[in-house]
């Protein structure tokens, strides 16, 4: 049976206090919203490119504690980043929480506590939520968007 | 003196035949296959009924029998099975027709829901009679099935969709309902129960309001039909429509009762089989109400397997389920207000065995996965009823909602669920 320790890990917890990087992002360039119609969570990924690589990243929106922690801990692995890391991250991302990663996760650095989420199929969605909304932001306009 | 013995004698009479009879919880759960099953290595703990409702043996049993003797295609053969499937399809309609009291068997047209009631309407009633500028009344307590289709007939037509506002408890705002019902208004559609409050609408009274107007209305009653005695008649409402899977029956089937004058100037709403009298390339002929509502092989095993599920009710009286879902809402209104940081979402003076709560800093679907752990569940989320959670300011809510099978003793696992919640977040 499948332990609520593994999917409500201290630091899933903490994180889902005290989201990391949750503000609007003052001249972001990449923007995206992303929803999840069942639940009714919704988050804004707010995005700040330098040529290909992530300057800065926020976020904003509400949500249950595996999806605004998911959001948090993706905003600090993912600064600093390439769009092309961005999204390798995200594909390994995605097989360790629905349990298809083979290997043993070592780089997915602190994102491994979402492991346990493959024990439980429907929070996939929590947890995937933020990365989806990343990856529409950085295939988005590039256009600046509002910040008002 | 004499006459004083005699109305007590009287009165006492009354209160003897007015006692639930003989309703026993846990006999009547053992009338229930899935109760007895384990989940997560616990007891069953089922709590979605506003979801779906879980199906006594009598209806399981009902569907087989169908299948393993009658089964056929109705209204078509001569042959002996099909002459059985017929009467067992149109047997299924007199049913219907007397548990909701409704004039003739006519009136009741089988669908696939509520929602595919709802949604007759609007694509028949509707398109024939709104124009652009008129207006479609519905409330701010009604699930996401009786807006869109309404939100879509007002697009095609140019029309106005209204809202109804509620109050703080969840209740209708009579006074700007009635102010809202205009001569552009061409219907209302409201819900019986809110699915997503527990509200009972104060039915009656806005019928009367809307037909003063000379305005008709549809009342959605996928929560009401097993939560209370519906009498069409009574009501005097144009339209009512429920779902089986709600009323402890099968999914695939559900029920549009329609006042027969009504149903028999709308035009048809699928063309097909069974709903046609004659077919020439030129020209179709129409079959008379209900069939011409009818299109193709309809789910006749749903049919049967309503039903028993209609007259399972009726063997327990609904008076007694309206008595135990009450008893069980007040224990649990009682028992989850006590717990410290919980929000009841819905007070209204008239309510039915739904409740919908908030837990501070903790989201309803973390709730929902931790009581699952328990083997008890509950729906968690907007319940398709978006509008109602912005009226709240809410996201989503957390929501237990009562069958005639639930004990107190289930309530008593969901509050312990609840601590249990409120640890993992300390």
């Amino acid at each position: 049976m499948a332990d609520l320790r593994d999917l409500y890990q201290e630091l899933i917890l903490e994180h889902s206090k005290a989201p990391r990087n949750y503000r609007q992002l003052a001249g972001a360039d990449h923007k995206a919203e992303g929803f999840n119609p069942l639940c009714g969570d919704h988050f804004t990924v707010y995005l700040k490119m330098d040529g290909d690589s992530i300057q800065d990243i926020a976020f904003q929106g509400s949500g249950c504690a595996i999806s605004k922690a998911s959001a948090s801990m993706m905003t600090q692995s993912i600064k600093g980043k390439t769009k092309e890391q961005a999204k390798e991250l995200f594909e390994h991302f995605h097989r360790t929480v629905t349990g298809t990663a083979n290997g043993d996760g070592s780089d997915l650095g602190k994102l491994t506590v979402f492991a346990g989420v493959s024990e439980f199929p429907t929070r996939v969605k929590c947890a995937t939520l933020a990365w989806h909304t990343l990856q529409a932001a950085l295939e988005g306009s590039q256009e600046s968007v509002s910040t008002e | 003196m004499t006459r004083v013995l005699s109305m007590a004698s009287g009165s006492a009479q009354a209160a003897l035949q007015e006692t639930p009879s003989g309703f026993d919880v846990h006999r009547v759960r053992a009338d229930f296959p899935i109760l007895q099953r384990k989940v997560r290595g616990r007891d069953l703990v089922y709590l979605d009924n506003a979801a779906t409702s879980q199906k006594p043996a009598a209806v399981i049993e009902a569907i087989s029998r169908y299948y393993e003797r009658d089964n056929s295609n109705i209204h078509r053969g001569v042959h002996y099975l099909a002459e059985r499937a017929t009467a067992e399809f149109e047997a299924a309609r007199k049913t219907i027709q007397s548990f909701l009291n409704a004039a003739r068997p006519e009136e009741i047209i089988f669908v696939r829901s509520a929602t595919e009631a709802i949604n007759l309407v609007a694509q028949t009633y509707g398109r024939a009679h709104l124009a652009a500028g008129d207006e479609v009344l519905i409330t701010a307590m009604e699930h996401h099935s009786d807006i869109v289709p309404w939100q879509l007939l007002c697009e095609e037509k140019q029309a106005r969709l209204r809202v109804a506002p509620i109050n703080d408890a969840g209740e209708l705002i009579l006074e700007e309902f009635e102010r809202l019902l205009s001569p552009r208004t061409k219907i209302v559609a409201v819900a019986h129960i809110s699915n997503a409050l527990g509200t009972i609408n104060p039915l009656a009274t806005m019928v009367r309001m809307a037909h003063d107007k000379g305005i008709p209305v549809l009342v959605d009653g996928a929560q009401a039909a097993p939560r209370l005695p519906v009498d069409v008649q009574e009501l005097d409402c144009d339209f009512y429509a429920f779902s089986g899977h709600k009323a402890y029956g099968p999914t695939g089937i559900g029920v549009l009762y329609g006042k027969l004058a009504l149903l028999e100037k709308m035009p048809p709403y699928q063309g097909g089989g069974d709903m046609i009298s004659s077919v020439t390339f030129e020209k179709t002929t129409f079959n008379k109400v209900p069939h011409k509502f009818e299109a193709g092989t309809p789910d006749m095993a749903g049919a049967v397997g309503l039903r028993a599920a209609l007259e399972y009710l009726n063997g327990l009286g609904l008076p007694n389920i309206v008595a135990h879902e009450h008893e069980l809402l007040t224990y649990a209104t009682d028992a989850i207000s006590r717990i410290p940081g919980i929000r009841v979402i819905g007070t209204a003076r008239e309510k039915a065995g739904v409740l919908s709560f908030v837990l501070d800093g903790v989201h309803p679907h973390d709730m929902g996965t931790i009581l699952d752990q328990e083997g008890i569940a509950i729906r968690t989320g907007h319940h398709c009823a978006q509008p109602v959670m912005e009226r709240f300011a809410v996201d989503a809510t957390a929501r237990a909602s009562f069958g005639l099978y639930n004990t107190k003793e289930e309530i008593d696992a969901l509050v312990r669920g609840i601590q249990k919640v409120k640890e993992v977040f300390a």
